[in-house]
């Protein structure tokens, strides 16, 4: 940073923590609250596009939990995603007759992704770093072939038949429609504006449930874990519940973000829940910064901006330079098609640059430098 | 097809699918018996592979099957200048990814390779487009046990699979003994076991990398040309699955150890095309990796491997 920036900001920094944080909630509150109404008297048309966005906030909270607080690297998040919509979905559409309330629905796609968040940790606790991120790449890889492939589930043993062709999954073409919210005699529809408060209120839990779980004993050994498990483990934490509280609580908030997702599109598919998904996810949590509330929501927003609006800006602006000057291949240009590598690239230039991202954690950049000033160099040898 | 036959042919199916898998597989297993980086990117140097030995071809015009010395001379040229390229391009891949994160905890390495592999997949679709893409077919296909040795069989095995076992294999051979007997090799070894003692004892251990991400990458690319003879078709996406199937083989067979990595991918290119015919391909994917978390978890040293102390 600058001086003239720190002479700037000095007022601002002098003041205790807790004053700020009130000033930033008071700040930020009323704009959120606003956007809709801002948005349509401008018709700027960005409020469901903003909703997507947290949709994808929340999930990059719910994976800074299992790779900023616990460094677990989870290398397939999006099949949490994947199975909190499709509890949604199996319990709410209407071929199955089951077409649950959505406020119940939404917690039990919590539940049930909380529970797989066990089922996938228990296997990788005794793995070393980048083992556990193949397995769970491995996973993310198997749940969007097995929901393609329950259109017709069977289960048996010998000649008694539990489920004979039992379309769970409806394979490819995807659960449609799902069952939406209701709130008194009103239902949520193609107005983006209910689904943005809903989705409002849901990332002020996840901030709020993130915020408290950093500060709590819970947290704290995260932290201890990622820094050093050995240590940790002879300060008598627990490994084994630390790393699953960790997958669980993680999971869940995949969980809210799927349900949601799931009931807001009204269909959803296999497609949707690819490698590309959980590495987005963990591109944002990484521009930001791992483990640091702040800078996950900030970096995962400004990932999307840069997809969503600086993509296809420049695009259009390139296209017009390039015909202004009969370059023809600036005119055709399409940066869009760009758009993973631009992903890959972040990760690379952060981590080689600022493994500690954009908007760090003390204690995270601490923790990433501690090799610069511990290890001395070896000598040229030749 | 009776019986036997579909066994044969499960044999050779799961020979030629296994044989550029361990081919492949080595590239992981060298690269991380050395610094312990998981190169995700390695897959996507195979894919790049297939994709620059299809210019080349482009460049010579060559679309149709060819015969006698020209075939010998163009096939094994470029499949030389490919190598090349594809070691350059990996070992370019470790300078600027890699190299700056040696003393980095090993996650942020794991995910600079990730950012790499992603990048690369996106300018071979920008290069190629996104869907499959024709590879000329310039290997002429005979059926050996039909059509040579006259047998009545319904077992289909035709030069491409010997083509595509005598690549690979020899080259398999050729790296044995490169790492046992050259200097270069025993300082891959020594580097692997331990790269602080390796540099105190006069090994210049950047130097090794180099060459062990060099020769990695070239034997991706020869498996990338390979495939693209052997099949004819190819897509940006092939070297992602690939990879992940190479490296199940790697894990498979003990990371860091060679014979692993060979032995690996022979098991998962059996197990593959097993599952193809008995199950059914549409869960082989899940197959497999079901096989490598299995594999992770319960044998994390694999069937050749030593067991390694926890370390990260």
């Amino acid at each position: 940073m600058t001086p003239i920036w720190r002479s700037l900001t000095a007022p601002w920094r002098t003041l205790p923590a807790q004053r700020r944080q009130m000033l930033t909630w008071a700040f930020w509150t009323p704009l959120l609250l606003a956007l809709p109404l801002v948005d349509k008297t401008f018709k700027w048309g960005i409020v469901n596009d903003v909703t997507d966005v947290l949709v994808l906030v929340i999930l990059a909270l719910g994976l800074n939990i299992v790779v900023g607080y616990a460094g677990l690297l989870d290398l397939g998040y999006a099949a949490f995603f994947a199975i909190g919509a499709y509890t949604a979905g199996v319990l709410t559409w209407p071929a199955h007759h089951l077409e649950w309330n959505f406020w119940i629905v939404i917690w039990a796609a919590v539940i049930i992704a909380a529970f797989w968040g066990i089922i996938i940790g228990t296997p990788t606790l005794r793995l070393r770093g980048d083992y556990l991120a193949i397995v769970t790449l491995a996973f993310g890889e198997i749940v969007p072939v097995a929901i393609r492939n329950m259109g017709s589930v069977t289960i048996g043993i010998g000649p008694w038949r539990l489920l004979t062709d039992f379309n769970l999954t409806n394979g490819v073409q995807g659960l449609n429609p799902v069952g939406r919210p209701w709130i008194g005699g009103f239902e949520f529809g193609f107005d983006p504006t209910p689904w943005y408060y809903l989705i409002l209120m849901i990332a002020a839990l996840v901030i709020f449930a993130s915020a408290r779980l950093q500060d709590s004993r819970l947290g704290r050994a995260w932290m201890a874990l990622r820094e050093d498990e050995t240590a940790a483990d002879c300060m008598g934490v627990d490994p084994v519940r630390t790393k699953l509280s960790a997958f669980a609580i993680g999971a869940s908030f995949s969980g809210f973000a799927g349900a949601f997702y799931a009931a807001k599109l009204q269909a959803i598919f296999p497609e949707l829940f690819k490698f590309n998904l959980s590495i987005m996810i963990l591109c944002m949590v990484i521009l930001g910064g791992m483990g640091n509330i702040r800078g996950v929501v900030i970096g995962g927003m400004l990932l999307q901006l840069f997809d969503r609006v600086v993509l296809t800006q420049t695009t259009i602006f390139a296209r017009s330079v390039g015909e202004a000057l009969h370059i023809s291949p600036l005119a055709t240009i399409d940066l869009s098609l760009w758009r993973w590598f631009f992903f890959g690239l972040t990760m690379v230039v952060v981590m080689v640059l600022k493994p500690e991202g954009l908007f760090p954690s003390a204690a995270r950049r601490a923790e990433l430098h501690a090799a610069d000033e511990e290890a001395p160099q070896p000598a040229k040898s030749g | 097809m009776t019986e036997t036959e579909f066994f044969i042919q499960l044999l050779i199916n799961g020979t030629t699918i296994g044989s550029y898998l361990a081919l492949i597989a080595l590239g992981y297993t060298m690269v991380y018996g050395i610094i312990e980086l998981i190169n995700f990117a390695h897959g996507d140097v195979y894919m790049l592979g297939f994709l620059i030995s299809l210019t080349f071809l482009g460049i010579l015009g060559v679309t149709r099957s060819l015969g006698g010395w020209e075939l010998w001379v163009i096939v094994f040229g470029v499949m030389f200048v490919t190598m090349l390229v594809t070691g350059t391009i990996n070992m370019v891949i470790d300078r600027v990814a890699y190299k700056p994160l040696r003393r980095a905890p090993r996650l942020a390495a794991l995910i600079t390779a990730v950012g790499m592999s992603f990048m690369l997949e996106n300018l071979a679709m920008i290069w190629k487009g996104p869907s499959q893409i024709n590879y000329p077919n310039i290997f002429p296909t005979i059926d050996i046990l039909n059509d040579v040795l006259e047998m009545k069989t319904a077992v289909l095995f035709t030069t491409k699979d010997v083509f595509l076992m005598g690549v690979t294999v020899p080259l398999m051979v050729v790296l044995n003994l490169f790492i046992r007997n050259t200097k270069m090799g025993k300082a891959m070894r020594a580097t692997a076991q331990d790269r602080e003692a390796a540099a105190l004892m006069g090994v210049n251990v950047e130097n090794v990398i180099r060459n062990t991400f060099f020769i990695g990458g070239a034997l991706a690319g020869a498996a990338g040309m390979t495939v693209g003879i052997y099949l004819n078709t190819g897509r940006y996406l092939m070297g992602f699955d690939a990879g992940l199937l190479a490296f199940t083989a790697a894990v498979l067979g003990g990371i860091g150890n060679i014979g692993g990595a060979m032995l690996g991918g022979y098991v998962i290119g059996f197990l593959n095309a097993a599952s193809d015919q008995y199950l059914s391909s549409e869960w082989t994917r899940a197959l497999v990796f079901t096989t490598l978390i299995l594999v992770l978890v319960f044998r994390p040293s694999g069937l050749l491997g030593e067991r390694t102390p926890e370390r990260d």
